[in-house]
Order: C-alpha cells, then structure tokens, then sequence
C-alpha cells in the first residue's frame, strides 16, 4: 500500500487553480473540497492528504517535513528562502514582482521602499548598487507612496488594475512569478514513487520536458 | 535587543536535562561501540581552533564560522565540524602513522546559523573518517558503516542516498565546455534544489536540443543500480565514465555488505564542489523532516595541512536522531535511599558504599529525629527502596 502524501495548499487565490490542476491531471480531487473550512482534508482516494495552510506558510511546512509536497508562489520562495526541493513550474497564478512608484518618481537623498517582500526588496536594490531604507507592510502597499511614507514599492503585480486606478506605474520588472511545486529533502526520497507519480502527473498537464 | 532575561540562553543553543542526556549517552554510546567494532578509535580535539587553519579549511562558509578574537588579536574559530581538526591531527601528529588511519568522534560543533528549521549553533556529530584508501571498497566501508551506525542509533527506516561529484563535473564540463559561468548556474540550480531554475538555465543554454534534453535527463537519474547505465549514456566524458564505474563498484560492495536495500542512487545530489571530490552520500530517516547524516570523500582537504592523503568519512546529525527517533529507550533507573540518624550514620554510609560498589544508584539523607524518616509508601517513583538506619 502506497504511503500518503501530504500536500500544504496555499490558502485562497492559488488554491482553485492548483486544485484544478490536480484534476485536470487525474488525481481525482473531491470538488467540494474547494468549499470546506476544514484545514486537514483527508483524500484517500488519491493517496494525498490536504493541509490547507496561509501561503506564506507553505514553504515552512514543507521544510520541516509536517507536509511532503506543496504548491507556492515564487514570490514566497524568493521572500523565505526555506530549503525545499522546487520540483515544477505550474504555470499557474501568473504575475510578477515590480517595483512601483509614482510616474514624477526621482530619486531622492533618503530612499524608501515599502513592500511586504522585505528579503527580495533588500536583495534587489543591493544587487542594483542602490542603498535604500525597506520599510515592511502587510497590506495596501499602494498606499505607501501615495501618502508619502515611502516613494517606492516593492510588490505583486498581476492585472495592474489596482495600480492603474491609484496613478501608480510599473518601473521595473524584478522576476516573473507562478506558482511551484516543491517537496521536502527527506520526503523526496523516502516517498520518492509517489511524489515523483504525481509530478509527472502534473508535468504531462502543463507539458513541460 | 533588550537585556536578556535570566532564563534566556543564546538563540541556537539547549540545554540538556537529565532525561535527554541519558538518552543521548545511550545512543552516542551504542554509535561509537559500533564503529569500534569495525577498527575506528575515537580522537578528541579541541573545541576552539585557528581560523587561517582549521576555519579556513573547513567546509563550512566564512559567515557561518563562530570565530573570537584571543588575547593576542589572533582569529580563533569554533570547530564547526570534525573532519578539518582530524585532517590536521592526521598530518602532524600522526604523520608517521602508517595509512589507512580509522578514527571516531562524538563532538559538539558550532556554526552560526539561523535559529529556524531544526538547525542549531551548536549540535552533536558523531562520526568517523578512514584516511589515505581511495578505493570504492573504502567508500563503501563508510557507507556500510553509516547503515550499520543508523542501526546502532535506533533508526528503523532509512535511506542513503549516494551520489558523485565527478559524474556532473566531467558531464558539465562536456556538454558546456568553456561556459564556466553557465556550469556555475547549473550546479547552483542543482545544489539549491532549484529544478525550476535548472531547467529554466538549461533552455536558455547556447547548445543543441540534444544536448539541452541530456541535461534536463540529469534531473531523473534517481534510483537502484540501473541508473548507473542510464548515466553512462548520457556522457561520454571520461572523467564523468570513471565516476559512475567507481559508483558501480561502491553498490556492488554494498550488495556483499548486505544493505543495498537502504542505498539509493541520486546523481543529482551534489555537495559543496569546493570540498567534495568523489563519492557522497546523505542519509533520512522516515520519522524526521532533516537528513540524519551526511559524508563523502574529500581528497584535497589533507593537503592543506601538508599530507596529500586522499580520506572519506560521515556524520550522524546525533542531536536530530535524539529529537526525532525514540529507538533507543532509556529507562530512569530509581536509586535506594538510605537515610540515617546521627547515631546511624557510620552502618547507613558503609551500607551506602556496599551498595554503590556492586553497581547500585544510593542517595542518602540525614534526618535529625525518627519522625523525619521517610516511609516506604512515600518512596512509591522516588525510590527504588528505602533503608533506615537509626543505631
């Protein structure tokens, strides 16, 4: 008897679209599943268990062996930087991470950046030769420049409808994001068959070599 | 950071109770009784080396290195492992000691490392490194061993993974030639566990489909000994030929050992390059999220202390099997109280000194009058027995 994979899905945008995926790919997911509350769904049938969790936890999850595999955005790679395997490019939850500012954006004495992606902020204005002060946000990092608290952001950008209707532009392009599936270094080998079964269940659907 | 609190220790160091220490004994004990049996003889060095000896020889990256000043102004660094201090005691104290030389540790180590995911700044390593036998045989002792001292420690299920760092240096070296930095970013992709990124690296290469699809292959050369062959068609470079052949020869030695059934193949896996220069290995343990041990050969590292020895050796991760795997048991052995009088002290400390010659646990107590003793159906979990001397 095969052993149970547990899967940390990512809470809330990603988690339809990876589920669909799973679908899509055979791995026959209960559709009700998508409205429950629960945070442990048991799925025998496929062998998996779900353990629905925020997604900045995925990553965390996965490292310290609770879950075997789970689906995360790059963005959340990048910001964590959590030792997992990244197995797949799901192609899924496509957009990027920018940075974003006002169009009359100079650059002043004192730079400040607002972001929820401290890490990557740092990271990137080192590499670009630029010493800024990261100021960290949890949310409506529109705001930021737009009340004066710091004249750049560092965020997701998907659509750019929001940025579009607060007067916001896009300056530039920081890495494209989609969603991954990573596993965990013990897991991969111990359950090496089974992980390996549904990630090429999942490579056959988005056709990656 | 605020003053810490009186309670509050450095981030990344325990302390041990006595429960845990028992059990750590336990395993440390059993580990080394097991490597003794196959001709290793524990080594202590010390705890604190030089850093332009011992810290700059070690594997361990420059920012994860505890080092201190001494009085001297001269830069001192933790051991943060085992294998530069025995490389230096190799080549001066013992340079006259005929090869192959098999030692032990049980040691503490140091690395200055986040606090986060199981990794602490200082930990337990028990291990052994067989110096100066560059034969698959050697490399296979070691990995016997490993099997056999995962054994000892109490771990059930597990799995080592071997692999070869020569295998995707001559493969790299032939499907890239030239492009040092592309080569660069492969193995990053590959020691990060980054397959996306190592996929993405190879798209982008400047070679024949072919040769792209030879690369992503890398990626599923995991399993039993058939990898071996499909590995060997993947490169015609002679030094990644001479790597698998020598694998081969490794998993054949583990079948005679008889613990085949616990290895796996991984040609994925690597090490740190600069350190690592043939066979390597990672070992997991179904109950734990964190490999449990981890060794391989590294035939540069002695002649930095000026004896070009080739060696090979492994760590158990003891602190993570102690946490994770409760195959060893340990047992709280109660001790006898013998409690006594002023008049009785004399028979009670000479029955004391009996008991404790011939193996038992006694603690004793003086108690001003006879009401104070303690009486048998107190002891119940405290005590094993209860002896009362009053004169």
């Amino acid at each position: 008897m095969a052993e149970i994979i547990k899967v940390a899905m990512p809470k809330g945008r990603i988690y339809k679209k990876a589920s669909a995926l799973f679908r899509e790919a055979g791995l026959n997911i209960p559709l009700d599943v998508d409205e429950t509350r629960k945070l442990v769904i048991p799925l025998p049938e496929v062998g998996m268990e779900f353990i629905l969790a925020k997604p900045v936890d995925v990553p965390t999850y996965v490292e310290y062996g609770v879950a075997d595999i789970g689906i995360v955005g790059k963005d959340v790679l990048m910001e964590e930087k959590r030792d997992v395997y990244e197995l797949l490019d799901l192609g899924i939850a496509r957009c990027r991470m920018s940075v974003i500012a006002l169009p009359d954006w100079q650059p002043g004495i004192q730079q400040r950046v607002a972001t929820k992606y401290p890490a990557i902020a740092s990271q990137y204005f080192r590499e670009q030769g630029q010493q800024v002060e990261v100021i960290k946000l949890n949310g409506s990092i529109e705001l930021a420049p737009l009340i004066g608290l710091a004249d750049r952001i560092v965020d997701m950008v998907e659509t750019g409808q929001t940025l579009r209707e607060n007067g916001l532009v896009e300056m530039e392009r920081i890495f494209d994001i989609t969603s991954r599936l990573v596993a965990n270094r013990v897991s991969y080998r111990m359950k090496n068959a089974e992980i390996q079964r549904i990630c090429d269940a999942l490579q056959n659907v988005i056709g990656v070599v | 950071m605020s003053k810490p609190k009186g309670f509050e220790k450095p981030a990344g160091v325990r302390d041990y109770l006595p429960y845990a220490v028992e059990r750590l004994r336990a395993i440390e004990r059993s580990v080394l009784d097991c490597m003794k049996g196959w001709g290793y003889r524990q080594i202590m060095t010390p705890t604190m080396e030089y850093y332009d000896t011992v810290g700059v020889a070690s594997s361990t990256s420059d920012q994860k290195l505890f080092k201190l000043l001494n009085n001297r102004g001269t830069t001192m660094v933790l051991r943060s492992d085992m294998t530069s201090p025995i490389a230096r005691v190799v080549s001066s104290l013992l340079k006259e000691e005929p090869l192959p030389i098999r030692l032990s540790y049980h040691a503490n180590v140091y690395r200055a490392i986040e606090e986060e995911a199981g990794r602490e700044s200082e930990f337990f390593q028990t291990g052994v490194e067989l110096v100066g036998d560059d034969s698959p045989e050697a490399d296979a002792e070691v990995v016997a061993l490993a099997v056999a001292s995962l054994r000892a420690a109490g771990v059930s299920t597990f799995k080592i993974a071997l692999g070869h760092v020569g295998f995707l240096n001559g493969l790299l070296e032939e499907a890239v030639p030239g492009a040092e930095e592309a080569r660069e970013l492969l193995k990053q992709g590959l020691l990060r566990r980054d397959y996306v990124g190592y996929r993405e690296t190879v798209s982008r290469l400047d070679v024949s489909a072919e040769q792209k699809e030879e690369l992503q292959g890398i990626l599923r050369l995991r399993g039993g000994r058939e990898v071996c062959s499909e590995a060997k068609q993947l490169s015609s470079s002679k030094l990644a030929q001479d790597s698998i052949d020598h694998l081969c020869r490794v998993w054949d030695a583990l079948e005679d050992y008889g613990v085949a059934e616990h290895v796996l193949i991984d040609l994925t896996m690597i090490g740190d390059f600069s350190y690592y220069t043939g066979l390597i290995f990672e070992g997991y343990a179904a109950e734990l999220g964190f490999p449990v041990c981890s060794g391989g050969r590294y035939d540069n590292l002695l002649q930095q202390f000026g004896r070009p020895v080739p060696a090979t050796g492994f760590a158990l991760k003891t602190n993570r099997i102690l946490d994770g795997v409760d195959g060893i048991q340990t047992e709280r052995e109660l001790p006898v109280l013998v409690q006594y009088t002023a008049e009785g002290r004399k028979a009670a400390l000479q029955e004391a000194s009996r008991l404790r010659s011939s193996g038992g646990i006694v603690v004793t107590r003086h108690v001003h009058t006879q009401d104070d003793l303690v009486a048998l159906t107190e002891a119940a979990g405290k005590y094993a027995d209860v002896i009362s001397f009053t004169g």
